[in-house]
């Protein structure tokens, strides 16, 4: 049997998950209700957050804090992350941007996610609250690589700094199907520049392995290099380092290592497609 | 398990109904409220046939639950014609032959209707994008583009900017 519980704090439903393995946070339902309709959730808990801290921004600043409840739509709205439109953009057509929440993309399997990635190149950190502790963050490399034991508790928000430069970031999601479709791959990148060189690059992929990874090959690449036609040869050359595509409904494996490095390269050289 | 009580608007009227905690929206209004313009098609947010405005918003009943839309408004693509005049986005998707079928409909003019209570005159591209949530598989594409294109042309739906022109 499935019952809900609607919690009216963040610190409650942070409880419930921590201390029951049968709960499982519903935030916009586009990923949970999927498995609810499909038969695979027949028992447990969702618990529901109706606390108003879960939906809250913080953007104007340096540091940018955006609730775990924010949903795509709410991103778009909001000038202060114009950088992040493409990222939320890409997360299916206008009704799933309405309930698809930012939380809810951390645990989306490949080829979905495409929001995650550009948080993992944006080097977020995700704030977990687990029982009735206060939240701590943990950097989103080591929050993905343990997504799958699950029990974490709540996460209740996800904090990056913002790009020195909007131009310094940068989003593409591949899709057979233009304007919505499932992600053949998404790439982001961060690239912040230091008298005219690239330094401290931060490339991500999403679909190149069984969760969004960073593309470390291409951030050696580019370190310290003016982005120009060499670099950009020479971070298409490392741009497979990592990668463990599938092969699933959309693309092959072969199709996506092959198609990689071109849609990098574009990326790179700030072409439109 | 226990019913639950929910109310909310239902294209301008009050309902309540009681609900299991984990009903979808979309069974709520079929099953318990008797309005099947919203339809059951994936069930998981990618063909958007269930789509139905909540608050203004055009969102996936079937991924909905029933309990979050306490004390909200619902609009769905019943409550679009006035008696037996059509709304304008009705009219027009007549008069393209956008729809066959028809499966698809109710939820093609949901988004259509949220795309223009908040853009009276889109663009071509704002209108694919409005829909890109919505399959159809044998009307085709462009005779419901072109209907929405012409419904914002029609002084009736700017008038009313795109919603109830009741």
């Amino acid at each position: 049997m499935l019952d809900v519980r609607s919690c009216a704090s963040l610190s409650e439903a942070a409880g419930i998950l921590s201390g029951d393995r049968q709960a499982h946070l519903i935030g916009g339902g586009t990923l949970v209700m999927r498995e609810v309709n499909e038969g695979r959730l027949t028992s447990g808990t969702l618990v529901r957050v109706t606390d108003p801290a879960f939906r809250q921004m913080s953007a104007g600043g340096a540091r940018i804090e955006i609730g775990a409840g924010v949903t795509m739509a709410m991103v778009l709205a909001n000038r202060d992350l114009a950088f992040l439109h493409p990222a939320a953009r890409a997360i299916g057509g206008p009704a799933v941007r309405t309930m698809a929440t930012v939380g809810g993309n951390l645990f989306a399997q490949t080829p979905y996610g495409d929001f995650t990635v550009a948080l993992l190149a944006l080097d977020a950190q995700i704030v977990v609250q687990a029982g009735y502790s206060s939240g701590r963050g943990i950097p989103i490399e080591e929050f993905l690589a343990a997504r799958e034991r699950g029990g974490q508790g709540l996460v209740t928000a996800v904090q990056f700094a913002r790009p020195q430069n909007a131009g310094d970031f940068r989003f593409r999601k591949i899709s057979r199907v233009k304007p919505k479709g499932i992600s053949l791959m998404s790439i982001a990148a961060l690239l912040p520049a230091a008298g005219g060189r690239i330094s401290q690059p931060r490339i991500a992929y999403g679909a190149m392995a069984p969760t969004p990874v960073r593309a470390r090959g291409v951030e050696r690449a580019l370190e310290g290099k003016t982005l120009d036609a060499g670099a950009i040869h020479a971070a298409r050359q490392a741009a497979l380092e990592g990668c463990r595509p599938a092969t699933d409904a959309i693309a092959s494996e072969w199709y996506r290592r092959e198609v990689l490095p071109v849609h990098l390269g574009r990326l790179l050289a700030g072409e439109e497609r | 398990m226990a019913k639950v009580p929910v109310q909310f608007r239902l294209n301008g009227s009050d309902r309540a109904a009681f609900v299991d905690a984990p009903e979808t929206l979309l069974e709520t209004l079929r099953r318990g409220l008797g309005d099947f313009a919203p339809k059951y098609g994936c069930g998981q947010g990618a063909c958007g046939v269930c789509t139905v405005l909540v608050d203004g918003e055009p969102q996936l009943s079937c991924l909905t639950l029933s309990i979050s839309c306490e004390g909200r408004q619902i609009e769905t693509a019943s409550g679009m014609a006035n008696g037996p005049e059509l709304h304008p986005l009705q009219a027009a998707f007549m008069d393209h032959f956008a729809a066959q079928c028809g499966f698809c409909t109710p939820g093609m003019l949901t988004v259509a209707r949220a795309l223009l209570s908040r853009n009276p005159n889109p663009t071509r591209d704002e209108v694919v994008e409005a829909i890109s949530g919505n399959i159809c598989r044998c009307t085709g594409y462009e005779p419901i583009i072109a209907a929405i294109l012409t419904a914002a042309g029609s002084p009736a739906s700017r008038r009313a900017g795109g919603g109830n022109h009741a």
